[in-house]
């Protein structure tokens, strides 16, 4: 009788555990495939039942997305910016991780709290300085070049999307080389190589899976990146999330939300694909940097 | 010597332009922050003018600042709290019950986090939408009528529905984080628990929370900084702060005095006030939570 009553709450316990991850689950999923769905309606279809399967399957929207509203382009600067700001990223902070983690030198206690510091000073609080001090750099140019050169450039935007994700690439790479036995080096410089030899071929290859995990996430976040890209890019050279900002408004005002729901699709498919690829090491790798092993 | 000047040379190279940048762009605007705070300047115009606290003695009395002071810290509060109730259920569940899907979930949980705010934002747009909103037509269904609102048309309960949309972002995040931790006690602990009789209950209040303290705690520090951010860049793409500023928070109301409204100064000095908020709430949170570090 007893065990009875024991089989049965733990059964009850099993099907509500089921129902609270399905329910999570669910309202997870479902907004996520209804905007898929809704990028391939027609307009007079968002006038009916929400819930209803699109009629067919209407590209328009995504050819007036990518045309009239120029998405394609802006498709195109994403890719540059997010391509150049990793490389930037990776050339700059590399380097840099390896001694401070590895070399004791007069002050690298000291740039490494400083270093710590960075990872609380929050982009949204410094956008409008920056912001400030591009427009003042661009007036001090046009006197010379008669031009701006510092606002609405790519490689400025991909430079300071680099510097912002120094503090915390360079603690999350310094937490891996720490871990290194000084055996390496060792053995390198025996061999009779220098300093630059030794970190190029033997400290950096090491550092492969700490590498990766900081293109992955570097990647989402300049990507995904919209409010300096939208302050310092006022005119041309819009990012894809800047674009989908304009175009959701545009759209919405001429109630054709066809093209924003396309719009929508454009700017999440690339990191819904790379997620589902590599989406253990993702969620393996927000514990690197971790507090506890 | 000369191999002490070529480790000199190698850590200079490979350390300048790391100092270089961050200097540039992250050190050197903060503490242009700190210092426009102090000045009056309507930003083109090059007449700054030095009026030491004058700002901030004006937000002391600005019926805007207080209005999204307040909503900011009701979206700090709510948006943890039940953050941290559904984060450490789910991980709770994921990492103790031996369920069938459990890499499913996990993989499924975790995808609003890899989203663009933007992208979140327009998502909710059309799960608030009052005519043909997914939220609304779901009480059509179950014939629930008088649950049906304006999400985000009517002023009281707007801000609920953006606290609704930061919590459906972060819950997969903290989950992972929870997981991760509680991933590493030893299960012998709840063997022995459950032969003295603990339910599972009792388990997750005298082992699970007491080991894994140390990981909440660090994570309500991460709650108050991203809440503060991610309100901003949520409300901006989603409400611009209305309607009549009931979802302006602290950073959105900044950038919208600051670059929209041209009044630099003013729109600093709002950024250092919510940055010193945020420092000394993390601070005051974080010493009410200490506790002694179990070890295990």
């Amino acid at each position: 009788m007893e065990k009875k009553k024991g089989m049965r709450t733990e059964t009850l316990f099993k099907l509500f555990i089921y129902v609270a991850l399905f329910a999570l689950a669910i309202s997870i999923i479902i907004p996520v495939v209804w905007v898929f769905m809704a990028s391939i309606k027609e307009n007079k279809e968002f006038y009916g039942n929400p819930w209803s399967l699109p009629d067919g399957f209407y590209f328009q929207n995504f050819i007036e997305a990518f045309v009239e509203a120029n998405m394609g382009d802006y498709l195109l600067n994403s890719v540059i910016v997010t391509t150049l700001s990793l490389l930037i990223l990776l050339v700059v902070a590399l380097p840099a991780a390896y001694v401070l983690s590895r070399f004791k030198f007069m002050g690298s206690g000291l740039l490494n709290s400083f270093v710590k510091a960075g990872l609380f000073i929050n982009v949204s609080y410094i956008a409008v300085p920056i912001f400030l001090m591009l427009l003042g750099w661009d007036s001090g140019i046009k006197e010379l070049l008669g031009e701006g050169l510092f606002l609405n450039n790519r490689f400025i935007l991909a430079l300071i999307y680099a510097s912002t994700a120094l503090p915390f690439t360079i603690f999350l790479l310094s937490s891996y080389f720490e871990t290194l036995p000084a055996d390496f080096e060792e053995a390198a410089s025996i061999d009779g190589a220098g300093y630059f030899r030794t970190m190029f071929s033997v400290m950096l290859p090491m550092a492969a899976p700490s590498i990766i995990i900081v293109i992955l996430f570097n990647f989402l976040l300049f990507w995904n990146e919209y409010i300096l890209a939208l302050t310092l890019m006022p005119a041309e050279n819009k990012t894809l999330p800047v674009g989908l900002l304009n175009l959701m408004a545009a759209e919405r005002a001429a109630v054709n939300y066809g093209p924003m729901y396309a719009g929508m699709v454009i700017v999440m498919l690339p990191t819904l694909i790379l997620y589902i690829i590599v989406q253990k090491r993702l969620t393996q790798g927000m514990t690197v940097g971790g507090v506890k092993g | 010597m000369s191999n002490k000047k070529a480790r000199n040379i190698f850590i200079t190279v490979c350390i300048s332009p790391a100092i270089i940048l961050f200097i540039l762009f992250m050190v050197v605007p903060t503490v242009e922050v700190f210092r426009m705070s102090m000045y009056s300047w309507g930003g083109f115009s090059n007449t700054k003018e030095f009026v030491g606290f004058d700002n901030f003695k004006v937000l002391w009395n600005d019926a805007g600042f207080i209005q999204s002071f307040q909503n900011s810290v009701l979206l700090i509060v709510l948006v943890a709290m039940i953050t941290i109730v559904f984060a450490l259920f789910f991980a709770a569940l994921l990492t103790k019950e031996n369920l069938k899907g459990n890499n499913f979930f996990r993989i499924i949980f975790y995808i609003p986090n890899i989203l663009s705010i933007v992208v979140i934002a327009g998502i909710f747009s059309a799960v608030y939408d009052p005519e043909s909103g997914l939220l609304n037509s779901v009480f059509d269904i179950f014939s629930l009528e008088s649950m049906k609102q304006m999400w985000l048309g009517n002023q009281s309960i707007v801000i609920y529905s953006v606290a609704g949309a930061l919590v459906w972002q972060a819950i997969g995040y903290y989950m992972v984080m929870y997981m991760s931790s509680m991933a590493s006690i030893p299960a012998s602990y709840y063997e022995a628990a459950s032969l003295e009789g603990a339910g599972k209950l009792k388990q997750f209040t005298s082992i699970t929370l007491p080991l894994i303290w140390n990981n909440i705690r660090t994570t309500l520090t991460f709650y108050i900084i991203s809440t503060i951010n991610l309100s901003f860049l949520l409300v901006k793409a989603m409400t611009g702060g209305g309607p009549d500023g009931s979802t302006e928070v602290f950073l959105s109301y900044m950038y919208a005095q600051a670059y929209g409204n041209s009044t630099y100064g003013y729109g600093m000095a709002i950024g250092v006030v919510v940055f010193l908020f945020s420092f000394a709430l993390a601070a005051i949170v974080s010493h009410i939570t200490k506790r002694d570090v179990l070890e295990y």
